[in-house]
């Protein structure tokens, strides 16, 4: 039996061997096919994975509320324009809904930040201490304010890797040393640990924060005290997300007195929600892209049944043959099985060569990362078995039906 | 002892479109263990149709035939491949040897279907086509042989698995005269040895070398007769 299976292997080999551009052009359908699965997964899941990074970024099970637009005189309001949304707001969320583990708030500016004879324009946000430890920013060098520092209103800041290289000399410590942001002066006590962009493209580090209470008295000369630009709370559990969410929503409304068909006055976004939604775009692209690959291994299938036709025709005699001296319908089909998976299978072993090329040439040439998981080849390879399989069959099943007398007498 | 072949009132019909085609039509024969046989007719007269039953490459439409005791006649596609493989050897006129294939592997093709180990199918090969005078040629393809030779592997194919019957069909119908002297003192000397010959022709002089001639004629025997009244020497 194992004598049979090696020769048969052998026998497609050389026969495939005879007509190797016949060969090559039929296995090029599976080439492009197995070779475009792999790239296009690779890609996709390179994507998912670079989007997964960037929603880590935002910290662990977070919550974001901010405060809606705001009408004046018919006339809409950027979102979070309006100043709907207080620290007392975010002190009763904390107070109100016990699933929330950490709450903090921020208000955002843009201002000059000046080092000695350097100087930057960049966002400064006054937050909470709570705020830092919500988004998960942890420190290359010094520490974050405390709430001591945040009831004195200290003039204290921590600086975003971007702002740090560009208002200091390469190796000058940050920490201790004053910077001037609006000309008030700040004593630097923690450099952050870079995060890169943000999920909406943005750079996270360059950005400066002071304690909320320095910000809203000392530099941005706020219009309401105790308005914030965005309020963030955390749960310890991922599964608890929606329903805080949903406790949030109610509390808000409550507080702010909607009422029934209101719409509310601010916006909530959970970590998990914005995750969702760049994942489904990465996964739209992946799946169309499946589709367009598997077409072409259908077309690459298509080309092998095909050939094999052609084949079990012109070997029509040599079948005869083989079934005069004895072979039985059995080996006739495996025989041609074996040739059509010998072209799926060497087809595939190529076509995987060539996408993982194409999917290293992508990182190197465009930038994208791409991830080629052993599961991705390994599915192709079953992939391009199958598919010889599947459009063997008919062929080789019509070869082994043929009529020895009449396949013997065949011209 | 059994005969080898028992054939009794054998008929072949084929339809072809709506037309009825008797190609045998009652055929009975009988034929011994060791007997050389000559099966002559001319083209039509259904002898290619009885040599694809007897060789079990076709089944009759009505009637029995026995090959060493089992009939054949109900059997499925492949129990009369397990039957050609192990009991039949068979020799083309057209040689039909597989292209592109050496005279070694050509050889072993009826062993390779009985599922014997790559260095047995060897061995036995190398042995038949030591047999009919191929030695050193083992390695040529089919292209590379002369007609003559080429129908000694096929021969050689023919009786790598020691078959009680060998059917030769019209062996020498593309030779030339010494080429078919060769062939035929290769048959000649295989029934010597005791293995059952049949052979179709419609040469008066090839079927000289057989013992008994069978002649049909419209689908029947006109006529069965011992020619050199040595049948039944051999294996009796």
């Amino acid at each position: 039996m194992s004598a049979f299976v090696w020769l048969t292997v052998i026998t497609a080999l050389r026969v495939l061997g005879r007509n190797r551009l016949r060969a090559g052009l039929t296995m090029l359908g599976i080439i492009i096919g197995v070779g475009a699965v792999i790239a296009m997964v690779s890609i996709g899941e390179g994507a998912k994975q670079a989007v997964q990074k960037q929603i880590a970024t935002m910290g662990t099970n977070v919550i974001m509320i901010w405060p809606s637009y705001m009408t004046i005189g018919g006339v809409r309001g950027a979102q979070g324009g309006a100043v709907t949304l207080t620290v007392a707001d975010a002190l009763e969320l904390k107070k109100r809904i016990p699933i929330l583990s950490e709450t903090g708030w921020l208000i955002r500016s843009t201002m000059q930040i000046v080092n000695g004879s350097r100087n930057w324009n960049g966002p400064v946000h006054g937050v909470s201490p709570s705020y830092v430890t919500i988004r998960d920013w942890s420190f290359s060098s010094g520490g974050s304010f405390t709430q001591t520092d945040m009831e004195s209103a200290a003039r204290v800041a921590l600086l975003g890797q971007t702002v740090v290289e560009n208002i200091f000399e390469p190796g000058e410590e940050p920490v201790g040393a004053i910077i001037r942001i609006k000309n008030v002066p700040f004593r630097v006590i923690g450099v952050l640990s870079p995060k890169g962009q943000s999920v909406q493209g943005s750079d996270q580090d360059d950005v400066v924060f002071i304690p909320f209470t320095t910000a809203e008295r000392k530099v941005f000369g706020t219009l309401f005290l105790g308005s914030v630009g965005g309020v963030f709370v955390s749960t310890e559990r991922t599964e608890d997300l929606a329903d805080a969410a949903e406790q949030i929503r109610q509390v808000m409304r409550a507080r702010h007195r909607l009422q029934g068909e209101q719409p509310d006055d601010f916006t909530i976004r959970t970590q998990v929600e914005i995750g969702k939604v760049q994942e489904g775009t990465s996964e739209t692209l992946t799946v169309m892209l499946m589709i367009i690959a598997s077409v072409s291994l259908l077309v690459g299938g298509i080309g092998i049944m095909n050939i094999l036709l052609v084949s079990v025709t012109e070997r029509t005699r040599e079948i005869g043959i083989r079934m005069a001296v004895g072979a039985k319908r059995f080996h006739i089909l495996i025989q041609f099985l074996i040739e059509a998976l010998t072209l799926s299978v060497v087809g595939g072993c190529i076509g995987i060569l060539f996408g993982v090329l194409a999917a290293r040439l992508t990182t190197v040439i465009a930038g994208w990362p791409t991830i080629i998981s052993s599961d991705t080849v390994a599915v192709a390879f079953v992939f391009s078995v199958v598919v010889g399989l599947f459009f063997g069959l008919y062929p080789a099943n019509k070869a082994a039906r043929l009529n020895p007398i009449e396949a013997l007498r065949y011209e | 002892m059994n005969p080898l072949i028992v054939g009794e009132d054998i008929w072949k019909v084929y339809r072809v479109g709506d037309v009825e085609v008797q190609a045998l039509r009652g055929v009975s024969v009988t034929i011994e263990q060791g007997e050389f046989v000559a099966i002559m007719g001319s083209s039509g007269s259904g002898k290619s149709t009885l040599m694809n039953i007897l060789g079990c490459l076709d089944q009759p439409t009505k009637g029995q035939y026995r090959l060493n005791g089992v009939e054949v006649g109900q059997l499925r596609p492949d129990q009369l491949a397990e039957i050609r493989n192990q009991q039949i050897g068979f020799v083309f006129q057209s040689f039909n040897l597989i292209p592109r294939t050496s005279a070694l592997e050509n050889a072993q093709l009826p062993l390779f279907y009985r599922g014997l180990s790559l260095k047995e199918q060897r061995t036995c090969a190398s042995a038949a086509l030591q047999r009919v005078g191929l030695k050193g040629r083992e390695h040529h393809s089919p292209t590379q042989l002369s007609g003559g030779q080429q129908q000694r592997v096929a021969i050689a194919r023919a009786l790598v698995t020691s078959p009680s019957l060998l059917l030769a069909d019209e062996p020498t119908g593309n030779l030339d005269t010494e080429s078919s002297q060769d062939i035929m003192g290769i048959l000649e000397g295989l029934n010597r040895d005791g293995m059952t010959v049949i052979l179709v022709t419609h040469e008066v002089d090839i079927a000289a070398y057989a013992s008994r001639e069978i002649v049909v004629k419209d689908g029947q025997i006109l006529s069965d007769r011992v020619t050199k009244g040595r049948s039944q020497a051999v294996g009796v």
